[in-house]
């Protein structure tokens, strides 16, 4: 860009910061901010935590102290209800996603294969969920898992089982929270990555002797690999510190993340603690966002604008 | 590959031998989609080692045709064989045939190399094997060094190799190339015509080639079909098809033509004499046809096949039209002329522009005659 006037480089570096000041304000300052809290004590006082850099007065002189207090995050690598916490978040995080794929892929994958009139029908029926309230909706499944609720009464009523099923309360109820509540997020970008897909590609390998079967792993997986990755990757994260559906799904025995984040911050008020745990689940998740991103560069030079 | 040594081309004429058996046969084949007729009862015939063109218009059928043999459309009705095995029950990845897309259709996640392995693997080939098969058939197509590459890092003209060398590695019986060469450029698309051909020489595979453009048509094939809405309108050697077309349609489809409306005056065993009024003149041609006298017909005149001239010729009774210059194209090797005949008549009249000209013996308003040998016309029926 040579010929490129002032004017309009300033013009372009306007448009270019709105993002930037966006994500600065609403993303890197208030994270800078628990980031500073994981760092104080906690006090009996209102804000409930020290500050992090104080002026003191001492016989005439000035000192401007400043109290970094590691303490919140050795308390994490000691205490094992946290790393208990952390590594069941993953657990139930990896298999959920897993279990989302299995069923999003094929879901995508007829979606995109449907007649082009009935694609945004089916579309539409993978967002209506959204329409009402996420809340709601695991209400919802309190109902339905329940021992006395529908599933079991359905089940018991054609004669499948004579006791009733217990899911609610367990690990299986927040299996199937999430699996429901995330599916969409695995579905669409799976959805996007197939509809695009060029046909005839398969036509190519059926053509050099590949059976259908195999032409889907050799040539539809590898080019729906981006979709599979961004899926996993809206699944994972938020399911990574889920708290609603554990909370109101799981059991006691259930611990995540997010559930004892919840309790240090508003049963025990450590505010430090619990920003603590936030920045090292944010830690956490930054390195599969960076792995994603490197891969997502990568594939964009590979295939061209 | 084949070690036979190349034959000329002139004598593989399998067509014009009773005892020839045809490679690929075509039965009655029929195809319609939603009620839209694309393949109208087609019968042909390919033998082995031909360069087969299917020519015509968009939406005439020849890529149906050319996907049924593919295997990708079953025909409605009708048969198809390929080597004395019938096709019907046989999915694409079974058939001994392979495709050349127009879009190419390379694996934009592999590299040449691996894009060119792919039909190989499925064979459960050698991986030794397969490296040294790549490695020839990159030679093949002058693609040599490049087999790591991947597609999007190659120009169109290199795309296009990659694809017929991903067609050939499998030494089919049969290559069908849907319009190879539609996205090249116009040099480097004559060029590669010349290659293909060559190629197919040293094979000795079998290709039928899609195309609607006339040219490639008549370069690259020992046979054309040239098709419309469905049906072969007329099949036959190159040459064949653009001296002697059928049909009005084939007499405008294949080559650039003069077409008047007439009426037969005399009809005879060697010579037919026609009067046609919009070109102002009778026409005599020197071959019988099966026509009676008074019947409607019409005659067709290829552009470089009438002469043209400032004085008019010494025999003024046919073949014969009088008018003035009302347009020159220009076209560096040879000139068109638009005459406007004493009729109303618009005649296009090419000139091979054999000296260098500066200043034209004929030019605009000039009056002119254009006259032409009797074996010039040809008569159209249909």
């Amino acid at each position: 860009m040579n010929g490129e006037s002032r004017a309009e480089r300033r013009r372009r570096l306007l448009v270019v910061a709105v993002p930037y000041l966006w994500l600065a304000l609403f993303f890197l300052a208030p994270f800078l901010i628990v980031l500073k809290l994981s760092f104080a004590e906690v006090v009996l006082a209102r804000p409930p935590f020290t500050p992090l850099i104080e002026l003191l007065d001492e016989a005439g002189n000035l000192y401007l102290q400043v109290r970094l207090n590691i303490g919140n995050y050795l308390l994490l690598f000691s205490d094992d209800l946290y790393l208990r916490s952390y590594l069941n978040s993953l657990r139930i995080a990896l298999v959920s996603t897993a279990i989302t794929l299995a069923i999003g892929y094929p879901m995508a994958y007829a979606m995109a294969r449907a007649p082009e009139r009935a694609r945004a029908l089916l579309l539409m029926l993978v967002i209506l969920p959204f329409w009402t309230s996420f809340l709601i909706r695991v209400y919802a499944w309190i109902g339905i898992l329940k021992n006395e609720g529908l599933l079991n009464a359905a089940l018991t009523g054609i004669g499948l089982i004579d006791e009733p099923l217990v899911i609610l309360n367990t690990d299986w109820g927040v299996y199937i929270g999430i699996v429901y509540s995330y599916l969409p997020f695995m579905v669409l970008p799976l959805y996007a990555s197939l509809e695009k897909m060029d046909l005839t590609l398969l036509e190519a390998a059926a053509d050099l002797g590949s059976p259908p079967w195999k032409s889907f792993w050799s040539v539809t997986v590898p080019l729906s690999l981006p979709g599979i990755l961004a899926g996993c990757l809206l699944v994972f994260i938020p399911a990574m510190g889920e708290f609603v559906i554990p909370d109101l799904l799981g059991g006691s025995e259930t611990v995540m993340i997010g559930k004892t984040l919840w309790a240090e911050f508003f049963n025990n008020r450590d505010w430090p603690l619990a920003s603590a745990i936030a920045v090292i689940l944010l830690l956490l998740l930054v390195v599969p966002i960076v792995l994603f991103q490197r891969q997502q560069a990568a594939r964009g030079s590979e295939f061209g604008k | 590959m084949s070690q036979t040594s190349p034959q000329p081309r002139l004598r593989l004429e399998p067509w014009n031998d009773p005892a020839a058996v045809p490679y690929i046969r075509l039965t009655d084949v029929g195809k319609s989609f939603g009620g839209q007729t694309a393949v109208d009862r087609v019968s042909l015939d390919i033998y082995k080692g031909e360069f087969f063109s299917l020519l015509g218009p968009s939406g005439c059928g020849k890529t149906t045709l050319l996907r049924m043999l593919a295997g990708f459309e079953q025909p409605d009705s009708g048969r198809i064989e390929i080597d004395g095995a019938d096709m019907s029950a046989v999915p694409p990845y079974r058939r001994p045939v392979n495709m050349m897309f127009q879009s190419y259709a390379l694996f934009p996640h592999m590299s040449v190399a691996q894009n060119i392995a792919f039909g190989l693997k499925q064979d459960r080939i050698r991986k030794q094997e397969i490296a040294t098969r790549v490695e020839e058939m990159l030679a093949l197509v002058r693609m040599e060094g490049l087999g790591g590459r991947r597609p999007h890092q190659l120009s169109g003209g290199q795309r296009q190799r990659v694809a017929l060398a991903r067609a050939l590695v499998k030494r089919p019986k049969l290559l069908l190339l849907d319009e190879p060469l539609a996205a090249l450029d116009k040099r480097l698309r004559e060029h590669t015509q010349f290659e293909l051909v060559s190629i197919q020489e040293r094979l000795g595979i079998t290709f039928v080639i899609v195309t609607h453009d006339q040219e490639e048509a008549m370069t690259v094939s020992t046979r054309m079909a040239v098709m419309d809405q469905g049906r072969i309108r007329q099949l036959g050697v190159p040459a064949e098809v653009y001296e002697f077309p059928a049909s009005r349609f084939v007499a405008e489809f294949v080559g650039d033509v003069n077409i008047f409306e007439g009426r037969v005056v005399r009809s005879e065993r060697d010579g037919t004499l026609i009067h046609a009024p919009a070109a102002g003149t009778h026409v005599f041609i020197d071959r019988g046809h099966d026509v009676a006298e008074g019947a409607a017909c019409a005659v067709a005149f290829r552009p470089e096949k009438l002469g043209l001239a400032l004085e008019p010729p010494a025999e003024r009774a046919v073949n014969v039209i009088e008018g003035t210059v009302f347009d020159i194209g220009y076209l560096g090797d040879m000139s068109i002329y638009h005459v406007k005949a004493a009729s109303g008549a618009m005649v296009r009249v090419a000139l091979a522009n054999r000296l260098r000209l500066v200043e034209r013996p004929i030019t605009w308003e000039d009056r002119v005659w254009i006259s032409w040998a009797p074996g010039a016309g040809v008569v159209l029926l249909s």
